[in-house]
């Protein structure tokens, strides 16, 4: 074709060029590609950069300092605290699980109010995170719900400052964590429990199962990919907390938490460089979790964590 | 392997009763039945009282303890207090237009990316679909100091767009969801359409988006609840009392309203409101969305 057609016959050229791009794979993955590049690989590369630099995020230039931010995040207390306090989450939501297992069993068999029961148990963790840390900052002020409760069923003497008190502070608000997402893994556990085909039952309860074989040999192992998923996000997730202690103590009373640390001392005291660099060892920590559960159990296949 | 003993797990027997057995089932019916009601006051006694405390007046907040119900239960005179002061409209508002812009965005982008996953053979894509799965693991709050400085470069800090774009760029699991759907979707339809002259783009449109409307519902629900429930992008990015969305709103509330609890209380469930009418509608849906979002 000579350049004299092309101009002849412009319209014609651009619609086969449009009709080139509209073939092309690129076209379809380049929105969702672009985005995840610069909002998350991108972000990932210049947190790694930051890390080895003394910067205030305003300054045009960084002042490279090599590891000192690291040697910070795992020396001074007040960095490395975090991580304890992300213990209290982390064994709280091994209460968590149970819970949810233990109704997810429950209603999966006939139970009168099925329904309604299932919708209370899981709405908690459809609530806002900021009306959910409201609601329990009124439960746990002095002489709040809970302590009138406690005076009501003659427990008076044992009302506490729950959110004052640095010593029972973190449960309290581990306690509001558990309120709020139990719900999610009674739901996913439901869920995988009502995928095991009916039969398996019936088969087992003529062999003379009572309900505790039943679950110990029928349930646990047909839904244990979930379980260990759920064991996962435990993990990451107790590392992750901000909203609970951001919104209710601001991270007073010894309850900040890694991520209301990070945020505090990136954008309230402009220290980006340490931040990021606790960013890394928290993104370190997530993956290399996230490797060991793959290497101990190989044949899950876990596409989403 | 030894057995357990028969009856290892069962509370025991009362003295009184019919038979044993009938006895013991009934008495684990009874446990089973309270520790349902116990949970479910657990959860609901949390909500009420501060529905209770919502609708009191200032003194009879302050003369009255946190488990009496309120005297007059249509009085909504705090309701209005927060509805004003909070600028709840706006809050509102803002979050509804973030919503379906970003629902909207999220539902094209996603479906689009799906399409050429499952449906076209080029190089890397095996290399695009490991970043889409490597970065489902990477927790959005730990990259947020780097993405700021991003965002801030962009210009975007303190407008709208910072949340729309971060909530359409930073998802992962409604891609997902968008390639398991679609591969359940037979490829023989697109060779059909393919044969009658259909464009790939025409494919897309006409064949393949209309017959992912169960998998855009169930983005759509799970993500438009996380988005009307985020607060940290929107706590970081959209300062300006313009444009608080209701997370922020309520978020505003805590300072000047510190002592007040019967306002604040209303304004906390001016936003749990929504979120009820919508479960009780959609709970179905709601319960699949999120079985489909965390473990596909």
């Amino acid at each position: 074709m000579t350049s004299q057609s092309t101009a002849v016959r412009p319209a014609v050229e651009a619609g086969r060029a449009r009709r080139k791009i509209l073939h092309s794979p690129w076209f379809y993955v380049a929105p969702a590609l672009i985005l995840l590049i610069t909002f998350t690989y991108v972000p990932v590369g210049n947190m790694i950069w930051y890390s080895f630099h003394k910067w205030d995020g305003l300054d045009v230039t960084m002042d490279p300092v090599g590891l000192d931010n690291y040697v910070r995040v795992f020396t001074d207390e007040q960095y490395w605290r975090v991580f304890l306090i992300s213990l209290y989450y982390f064994v709280a939501s091994f209460a968590q699980i149970a819970i949810a297992l233990y109704f997810a069993v429950v209603l999966s068999f006939s139970v009168r109010f099925k329904n309604l029961f299932k919708g209370i148990l899981f709405f908690p963790y459809l609530l806002n995170g900021v009306a959910v840390g409201f609601v329990f900052l009124y439960l746990f002020q002095p002489d709040g719900t809970l302590d009138s409760l406690l005076s009501a069923v003659g427990l008076g003497e044992h009302t506490k400052l729950w959110l004052g008190d640095p010593d029972i502070a973190n449960i309290s608000l581990a306690g509001t964590s558990v309120w709020r997402f139990t719900g999610l893994n009674f739901v996913l556990f439901l869920g995988a429990i009502q995928s095991i085909p009916g039969e398996i039952y019936e088969a087992a309860e003529i062999d003379g199962a009572n309900r505790w074989h039943q679950f110990r040999h029928i349930i646990v192992p047909g839904i244990r990919r979930i379980i260990s998923l759920s064991f996962i996000l435990a993990i990451s997730g107790s590392l992750s907390v901000f909203e609970i202690p951001f919104i209710m103590t601001g991270g007073a009373n010894g309850t900040r938490t890694f991520v209301v640390q990070a945020y505090q001392t990136a954008f309230q005291f402009r220290q980006i460089g340490l931040a990021s660099a606790m960013a890394v060892v928290l993104l370190l920590i997530v993956l290399l979790i996230t490797w060991i559960q793959r290497r101990v159990l190989p044949d899950e296949e876990v596409t989403l964590s | 392997m030894t057995r357990p003993p028969r009856h290892a797990v069962r509370p025991p027997a009362p003295p009184h009763g019919a038979g044993r057995v009938r006895a013991l089932a009934a008495t684990a019916s009874t446990a089973k039945y309270l520790s349902l009601v116990l949970a479910s006051l657990v959860v609901l006694i949390p909500l009420v009282v501060v529905l209770f405390a919502s609708l009191k007046t200032h003194s009879e907040y302050n003369s009255t303890g946190p488990l009496t119900p309120p005297e007059n239960w249509f009085n909504f005179h705090n309701f209005a207090t927060a509805w004003t002061a909070g600028d709840m409209l706006r809050g509102f508002g803002n979050t509804t237009v973030i919503l379906v812009i970003s629902l909207t965005g999220t539902v094209f982008i996603g479906t689009l990316a799906a399409y050429a996953i499952s449906r076209f053979v080029f190089p890397f894509k095996r290399v695009i679909l490991g970043l889409f799965l490597v970065a489902a693991l990477v927790p959005g709050v730990t990259t947020q100091v780097a993405t700021y400085q991003i965002v801030k470069s962009m210009g975007l800090v303190n407008t709208s767009w910072s949340a729309i774009v971060l909530f359409m760029g930073t998802d992962i699991v409604s891609i997902y969801i968008f390639i398991q759907f679609m591969q359940s979707i037979p490829q023989s339809l697109d060779q059909a359409a393919m044969i009658d002259g259909a464009g790939r783009f025409t494919i897309y449109r006409k064949v393949i988006l209309p017959l992912m409307k169960p998998a855009i519902a169930t983005v759509v629900i799970i993500k438009g609840i996380a988005i009307y429930n985020e607060f940290y992008i929107p706590f970081l990015y959209l300062r300006s009392p313009d444009l608080s969305v209701i997370s922020t709103a309520l978020f505003r509330f805590k300072g000047p309203y510190g002592a007040q609890w019967e306002t604040i209380a209303a304004c906390t469930m001016i936003v749990i409101v929504p979120t009820v009418v919508i479960f009780l509608l959609l709970q179905r849906f709601i319960y699949n969305g999120i079985t489909a979002g965390a473990t596909k």
